[in-house]
């Protein structure tokens, strides 16, 4: 309980007078408007905060900002839950409830810290290693229970996510001193420019002083129109200079319905600044993972910021001059600095502190307590020289240099040099469209990082030649933050639990290359990224490995720079909206006749009208049962629709479609199957000449996309001399279909034009008709092997004269049916759907159509495919009927047909299946190796351990002539 | 997420267009051996560098057109109607 709050005036973020009150772990603690969940923690004297990743070692608050590693909890909202969030940018809100991860069965006894006991057994890669045998599956479940960060909620989430697409000439990503300096230019300069902050407000690092400069900037920004977005963090450089980000609009608990709690910001800009500042470098030292050992930085934020001392008596490991001002910021603020241990000799060290004990080539040897920081044992750096002394101390703090934030340079494909002074990784130039200011590009002098930062943003708007960047200011640091002969466990990657010792097997193993060292030990791969560790463990391989830092090299950066949750990835494409359904014409109409609505493909069709409590399949029996003794009457308003236009639309089908439309006649209707240039089968449907010049074609309902995408590619890629119009009028034409022996009966009582009866219009004819002012373009073809008429019509007269036909079918007896009695009705005639009956291998061949190609002269698409010996296979699969042998037990759809019992090698499998109303009897197609020569055959279908015998039979189950097609 | 300039539209983002890959290809005659025929349908080079293809502007205008686009930086660095030569 070493952490307290200070006095007054320390903690320029909170408000003392308004206390929030929140719940960590079950116990109720007290805050501070303006805290962090961190800082409130660090107030209450919480240390630990959870459990390491493998080892299940006490981990504490490690940062003050959004490379936190350790301190990662899940929130809790009623039954909602955010998993793994960062405590240290967590805002604190009245009732917040907060938990630790990654322990069981509390964060003060866990039952996973015997890890820790068995740490030499679980090396870098040892489940590589150790679960391969017999089978990674079997301990797949208790390695992810033992090793998971936080659980996500089983519930949907109730909140609102939202995405902005916006434009700027310059986007500046980060609000310290230096984005905001460039920011100011570029917009005085006249450039529309957007700024991106993490914090509340503007300000960065040094956003929590006070301090003149910044506010006069802020001014500026706002009288100049810089668009600031706050609480909002760049994640992702893509192509074209698109900046995406994050705004967080609320943090705290939500309301009944949920709150509108995070905004994707996608912005394209003609120029990027990244200004997102520098992380620190953690030092290498045993046992530095302790909960009390932090970054320096960090607790002097805590300090300043928040009015938190994070100890009583602090030890700094230092390796980099900021460590300095650090020990005279915290001792001013009441924090003993008991002393500065130097990794460096006297020669390098460029800052003093006064009445603090500085000790140059100095490290820490170990670190004494477990669940918090006891003391320190601190030894020659170089490991000669005076004897180890041991230091009473409640914190540790960690000031190994700076780690430069180019991640989003990297991103965008910019390289990265080493510049062994300062031991950091800075950009190598501009890469693309973004240029990095202040300390991401190893500016840490303020007055030039302000200045270079100004002439960037005024190059920007006026396409000048943008001033490179000359790092300064950052004082010389070496590149290994470990003391010479360190033994026990120095952790690199604190979130990932990867040690030193882990990066010397990797080594030792011959993972040399970076991209092998992080995949092989997992170093920055968690969900920080690596923020606080890359350097170190870019450094250790090469020290392990005799290289300096820069031929070793660094893996590229890849986005999300900080995580961004899935709902604000997603925004509103959630629910209805995640695929929007489309409806029919006559929607409501069908609704109040009893409709019971099914999703097929992407709309939203009546699969059947279930009357008197009837279940489904009890309706569509009754429904097909109708359509075959008296009429059904149909919506097809889905069924694609094309009209093809021009002098030389004939031949341009001919080329689509393997059956030949070049020689219909005026009115005369074809069936065609679209092969794609594999020849394979991609849709079916029906060509009818309207006139010399045009053509009307109905595709399936699910393929008419498919099919105009196939004509446009075709008529604007390849046949470029022919004329030919295509126009998709799908949505422009309801269609009602009447199926059935009484069909034109009840055509004929509402009015139809008796020029359409089945005595002068023939089966796969269409006309051009009226009924009253309504025009019409009637098509007789049937799916169902009955009389039909589809019935084509201005969409808005769809619900009338459906509604007209429907009253006089009903007097006769008729039904209205839905695609389950449509599919019971082609299934007895053996019609294929494409798409059921098919799939991505069936040629036309496989289905029948084998005759129709031999005998067309002309060229079509895919039709050199089929003769490829593949094609011409005599095992391929082939559409057959199939019965069962006992007459009644219905074959599953998708049961495996195989010759051996149990099943081995599949020789085919059922496609459709469905109990025939008319026959009494089971009915099914199915794909069959040879199947057109084994008619007669009994074959075996498999399904769940079950066998069922079956036989081919022929095709169609009813009515083999065809006679009830004409009425 | 690129930016393309359609011929017709000038500059969208790419979740407008759908690419049909690799363009100038030459459909090899009915008679053409399975070998030549097999290479045409499934063989596409993957240059490191300048490539060749065909996008449609499919949310927006339909047009179909060339692309010079660079395969490591995105860079597109031409488009051209359909029906015109390959840039040299």
């Amino acid at each position: 309980m070493s952490g307290r709050r200070l006095a007054a005036p320390r903690g320029s973020r909170i408000d003392r007078e308004r206390t929030l009150s929140f719940l960590w772990n079950g116990r109720p603690y007290t805050g501070l408007q303006g805290d962090t969940l961190a800082s409130a923690l660090v107030a209450n004297g919480v240390q630990l905060v959870g459990r390491s990743f493998k080892y299940h070692r006490p981990r504490g608050i490690f940062s003050c900002g959004l490379e936190e590693p350790t301190a990662i909890v899940d929130l809790i909202d009623g039954r909602h839950r955010t998993p793994n969030a960062r405590a240290t940018v967590v805002e604190l809100a009245e009732g917040m409830v907060a938990e630790s991860v990654n322990c069981w069965p509390s964060v003060g006894f866990d039952l996973g810290a015997v890890n820790g006991w068995f740490a030499p057994l679980l090396p870098a890669g040892f489940y590589y290693k150790t679960f391969k045998w017999p089978n990674w599956h079997l301990f797949e479940p208790m390695v992810r229970r033992m090793a998971g960060l936080g659980r996500a909620s089983l519930e949907a989430d109730d909140d609102r996510y939202e995405e902005v697409c916006a434009e700027a000439d310059v986007v500046v990503a980060g609000g310290g001193i230096a984005g905001l300096s460039a920011a100011v230019a570029a917009a005085q300069a006249g450039a529309g420019t957007i700024l991106i902050t993490a914090g509340t407000a503007t300000g960065g690092a040094l956003g929590w002083r006070d301090d003149g400069e910044l506010d006069a900037l802020a001014a500026k920004a706002a009288q100049a129109g810089v668009r600031i977005l706050t609480r909002s963090v760049a994640f992702g450089v893509y192509d074209h200079n698109l900046l995406c980000a994050t705004e967080r609009l609320t943090g705290g608990p939500r309301g009944p319905r949920g709150v509108l709690r995070e905004r994707l910001w996608k912005i394209r800009a003609r120029s990027i600044v990244s200004a997102q500042g520098s992380f620190e470098r953690p030092m290498l030292f045993t046992d530095n993972d302790r909960p009390g050992v932090m970054l320096a930085g960090a607790a002097d934020e805590y300090a300043h910021a928040y009015g938190v001392a994070c100890g009583r008596r602090a030890v700094i490991a230092a390796n980099s001059d900021s460590a300095y001002q650090v020990a005279a910021s915290l001792g001013a603020a009441g924090v003993e600095i008991v002393a500065l241990l130097d990794r460096r000799a006297h020669a390098d060290i460029g800052a003093h502190v006064d009445g603090v004990r500085v000790l140059p080539n100095t490290g820490i040897d170990k670190v004494l307590g477990t669940s918090a920081v006891r003391g320190c044992v601190a030894v020659a750096a170089d490991g000669h020289g005076s004897r180890p002394e041991r230091f009473d101390c409640d914190l540790i703090l960690s000031a190994g240099g700076h780690a430069p934030a180019v991640h989003l340079h990297s991103q965008a494909g910019g390289r990265l040099r080493w510049l062994a002074d300062g031991a950091m990784f800075v950009p190598d130039g501009a890469a693309p469209g973004i240029v990095s200011v202040g300390g991401c590009a190893g500016v840490f002098s303020r007055d030039t990082a302000v200045a270079h930062a100004l002439d960037v943003g005024r190059a920007l708007a006026l396409g000048f030649t943008v001033p490179s960047a000359t790092p300064c200011g950052a004082g010389r640091s070496l590149a290994s933050t470990r003391i010479a002969d360190a033994r026990g466990k120095q952790f690199v990657d604190l979130q990932n639990d990867v040690a030193a010792g882990d990066v010397g097997l990797a080594a030792l193993e011959n993972y040399r290359s970076v991209e092998h060292l992080k995949r092989y030990t997992t170093t920055g791969m968690a969900t920080d990224q690596g923020k606080t560790s890359n350097v170190n463990a870019l450094v250790l391989m090469g020290e392990l490995t005799g290289r300096e830092p820069a031929e070793v090299g660094t893996t590229k950066f890849r986005p999300p720079f900080v995580p961004a949750s899935l709902g604000a990835l997603v925004g509103r494409r959630v629910g209805r909206l995640y695929r929007p359904l489309k409806h029919l014409p006559a929607a409501e109409w069908h609704a109040a006749h009893g409709a019971l609505y099914e999703q097929f493909g992407n709309w939203n069709r009546p699969a059947a009208y279930p009357v008197g409590g009837e279940t489904l399949h009890a309706a569509a029996q009754r429904e097909a049962r109708t359509v075959r003794r008296s009429l059904g009457v149909f919506d097809g308003s889905p069924l694609g629709k094309l009209e093809v236009w021009g002098p030389d639309a004939a031949e341009f089908l001919d080329l689509m479609y393997v059956g030949t439309m070049s020689n219909l006649a005026r009115g005369q209707a074809r069936y065609g199957l679209l092969l794609n240039e594999n020849g394979i089968v991609v849709d079916d449907g029906i060509v009818a000449r309207l006139d010399d010049h045009h053509f009307w074609v109905n595709t399936t309902s699910a393929g008419v996309e498919r099919t105009a995408s196939a004509f446009e590619e075709w008529l604007q890629c390849e046949y470029t001399n022919l004329r030919v119009f295509v126009t998709p009028v799908t949505s422009r034409y309801g269609n009602v279909t009447l199926s059935g022996p009484k069909s034109w009966e009840v055509m004929a009582a509402v009015g139809f034009d008796a020029g359409l009866s089945p005595g002068s219009m023939k089966h796969m004819t269409m006309r051009e008709s009226a009924l009253g002012d309504v025009p019409l373009r009637v098509l007789r073809a049937s799916f169902t092997g009955e009389l039909s008429y589809e019935i084509n019509l201005p969409v808005d007269a769809t619900t009338a004269v459906l509604d007209r036909l429907w009253t006089a079918a009903a007097a006769a007896g008729g039904a209205l049916y839905g695609i389950e009695a449509l599919e019971i009705l082609r299934t007895e005639k053996g019609y294929i759907h494409i798409g059921t009956d098919t799939d991505g291998t069936t040629l036309p061949g496989d289905i029948g159509f084998g005759r129709a190609i031999g005998a067309k002269t002309a060229n079509f698409v895919g039709r050199r495919s089929l003769l490829r010996p593949a094609a011409l296979d005599p095992q391929r699969f082939q559409l057959v009927a199939l019965s069962p042998a006992d007459g009644r037990t219905q074959l599953p759809t998708g049961a495996q047909i195989a010759a051996s019992d149990p099943p081995t090698t599949p020789e085919g499998h059922v496609t459709s299946s469905f109990w025939s109303p008319e026959l009494g009897a089971p009915v099914a197609l199915g794909m069959l190796a040879r199947g057109s020569s084994r008619l007669g055959e009994r074959i075996r279908v498999h399904h769940l351990g079950e066998r069922i015998d079956a036989i081919v039979v022929k095709a169609p189950f009813i009515d083999p002539a065809g006679s009830r097609l004409h009425g | 997420m690129m930016q393309i300039p359609c011929i017709l539209c000038g500059r969208r983002d790419e979740s407008e267009f759908v690419c049909g890959g690799a363009s100038h290809l030459l459909r090899p005659p009915l008679e053409a051996s399975d070998q030549q025929w097999g290479d045409y349908l499934f063989f596409r080079d993957n240059p490191k560098g300048v490539h060749l293809e065909r996008w449609r502007h499919a949310q927006g205008c339909g047009r179909w057109f060339n692309v010079a686009r660079h395969t490591v930086t995105h860079e597109i660095l031409s488009v051209y109607a359909i029906t015109e030569p390959a840039p040299r």
